[in-house]
């Protein structure tokens, strides 16, 4: 897909997704400090770290939501940051949101087709005029979208208005939304909340299946270690506005300074000095009982 | 189209109807036009907007100064009155011009202020609102607070009838459409919808500028219809007029809003009688209907009748 964004320009060296010391404050507050991470095609990556640690602003500045007060942001070799969130969204990034945010005056096929409105061939008069090209376009558009709902299951649903759906489908078809409009990379904002178990599993069945099937790199945010532990091929862990560590699930569960910062001990460095091996192991067993 | 072949028929049949007939089939097609395209802005994009009877005013005025000074200077034998095709046509070109003129308005307003929300766009448009009043009060070209009388009764059955249906085919063909399905999600969630792509932005001063090219439009008829346009006609009662129309038939619903603006013009031709009472009876009206929702209970019913017609579905009034 060749994008027209008159700003973006392009850089050599193109991961999907780069950030590169980014920094993000408010007042005296350091939200995010010279955060820098990279994103490869078709990865899935998980972002976790405890409260407060700066998952939601990092993920506010990918998409657009605040700029960084300094860093850069490439998608695709195109600078992203100070972009306003739907040209972001252009670029080829979609997301889901960690409190839902469906449009619940549209039912489920309406809500698909609105990934569609940003690649319109049509506009306004044709749209009107509803002439031959305009036809074969929607039809198309209704035969795409209905073809998702098929796959993830929602077809049954189509007529249905959002907000009638049970919790997990709605997740689902969050999640369907942003993967009709073609992103190659999918943010998702917990999209395990408030799930059940079962909710969970089909969860991971779905992200494991977008991944495969879509070819569609995920970055995801999760509280759940279960699900991100599980399914994810890198992770990589905020504390206090810092990239703290990254790596596979086994490092990350192993990696001292992940296990400080989610119990939160006072002096975690000079314990990191003193006995590595005994820390190692006990955090293995910490983050196993999350298991 | 239709509409126009009805609207044709109208005009031939505009022989049996009485004048006082007539007038009010226009009032009603006018505030037809014009609470369907209000709609557009308030029930379908989300946005308040208190200034739609601004956007008629300048439609109104640009008419009138077209049809009363420029055209006259420009094409000294046209006329106006007469019932030939070509004098009747030409009054097309002068409906669009006023719908322009009030779109080009629509987007001075609307550019500026439509990154605001809630209540921060009201007042900016209820300011806007009462700036054109006031310009339009203090400028002496065009009657000042006097207003301009003496305006060609260009405006018939046919082209009220006729933009009416035209207005409500397009705005209900847009709506349907998936590019119309970008006003519903900037309503519903304006962060999904720029995530998801959508520039909210650009959408709401569309359906601004839309809503106010239909204003200007029925601006237009207004002025050619009763011959006579002052700036106090176009204040905030009638923005307010025709909010409750839209209100009334249905936030969203463009074939219920436009049956709520055929029964409130009816509704103010009934209640003439009454004199002095006719404000409280009109207010205590409104009050029942806003209580009994009519709208509501019909339209579950509609929506039965149109399963039951399938062929009814999609554009029945599409050529």
């Amino acid at each position: 897909m060749s994008d027209p964004e008159a700003t973006a320009t392009r850089v050599s060296g193109t991961a999907l997704l780069e950030v590169r010391n980014c920094s993000l404050r408010f007042g005296g507050i350091d939200a995010l400090s010279e955060v820098s991470l990279r994103i490869e095609p078709g990865e899935l990556v998980g972002l976790i770290g405890p409260n407060g640690a700066g998952k939601t602003s990092l993920f506010n500045i990918l998409t657009g939501v605040y700029r960084p007060t300094s860093g850069e942001i490439l998608i695709e070799g195109r600078h992203s940051a100070g972009l306003p969130p739907h040209r972001i969204s252009r670029l080829g990034m979609a997301r889901t949101f960690q409190n839902i945010r469906l449009f619940s005056s549209l039912d489920v096929r309406m809500n698909v087709r609105t990934s569609f409105i940003a690649r319109l061939h049509h506009g306004l008069i044709k749209s009107v005029r509803r002439g031959r090209s305009f036809r074969v376009e929607e039809e198309n558009i209704s035969k795409e979208s209905g073809r998702l709902l098929d796959y993830f299951g929602l077809e049954e649903a189509a007529t249905r208005p959002s907000r009638s759906l049970p919790y997990g489908d709605q997740r689902r078809l969050e999640i369907v939304r942003a993967l009709a409009a073609k992103p190659r990379l999918l943010l998702l904002d917990e999209p395990a909340a408030g799930m059940n178990p079962s909710e969970k599993e089909q969860l991971r069945i779905l992200i494991a299946r977008i991944r495969t099937e879509f070819g569609t790199a995920v970055l995801l945010v999760e509280h759940d270690m279960k699900v991100v532990m599980g399914i994810c091929e890198r992770v990589i862990v905020l504390d206090q506005g810092r990239v703290i560590a990254s790596g596979s699930p086994s490092e990350i569960r192993a990696d001292p300074k992940v296990i400080a910062a989610y119990l939160g001990e006072p002096h975690r460095e000079d314990q990191a000095e003193k006995d590595p091996l005994e820390r190692g192991a006990e955090a293995t067993g910490v983050i196993g009982v999350n298991r | 189209m239709l509409g126009v072949l009805i609207a044709a028929l109208l005009q031939v049949c505009s022989g049996g109807i009485d004048p006082y007939t007539s007038q009010v089939m226009i009032f009603a097609a006018i505030n037809v036009i014009l609470a369907v395209s209000l709609n557009l802005v308030m029930g379908e994009t989300g946005q308040f907007s208190l200034c739609h009877a601004a956007f008629m005013a300048v439609g109104a005025y640009a008419s009138a100064l077209i049809t009363g000074r420029a055209l006259p200077a420009l094409l000294p034998h046209l006329s106006w009155t007469g019932s030939s095709w070509a004098s009747q046509a030409s009054f097309l070109p002068v409906l669009v011009c006023a719908g322009l003129v009030a779109a080009v308005a629509g987007l001075i307003v609307g550019g500026p202020s439509l990154r605001l929300r809630g209540d921060y766009l009201a007042m900016v448009t209820l300011g806007f609102g009462e700036i054109i009043r006031v310009l339009l009060q203090n400028t002496n070209a065009v009657g000042g607070a006097r207003g301009m009388e003496g305006i060609l009764p260009a405006t018939n059955l046919f082209w009220a009838v006729g933009v009416a249906v035209v207005t409500l085919y397009t705005m209900m063909a847009l709506v349907r459409s998936t590019y119309g399905k970008g006003f519903h999600a900037v309503r519903d969630d304006e962060i999904a919808a720029a995530a998801m792509g959508i520039d909210t932005t650009r959408f709401k001063v569309t359906a601004f500028v839309i809503g106010a090219f239909f204003a200007g439009v029925a601006g237009a008829l207004y002025a050619h219809a009763v011959q006579f346009i002052s700036p106090e006609g176009f204040n905030f009662l009638r923005s307010f007029e025709i909010i409750v129309m839209v209100i009334l038939g249905g936030l969203g619903r463009p074939v219920g809003v436009a049956v709520a603006a055929i029964l409130i013009t009816l509704l103010n031709e009934w209640l003439r009688d009454l004199s002095g009472y006719r404000m409280v009876v009109y207010a205590l009206i409104i009050i029942l209907f806003m209580i009994l929702r009519p709208g509501d209970r019909l339209a579950p019913l509609w929506r039965q009748l149109r399963t039951l017609l399938p062929s009814a579905k999609g554009g029945s009034k599409s050529s």
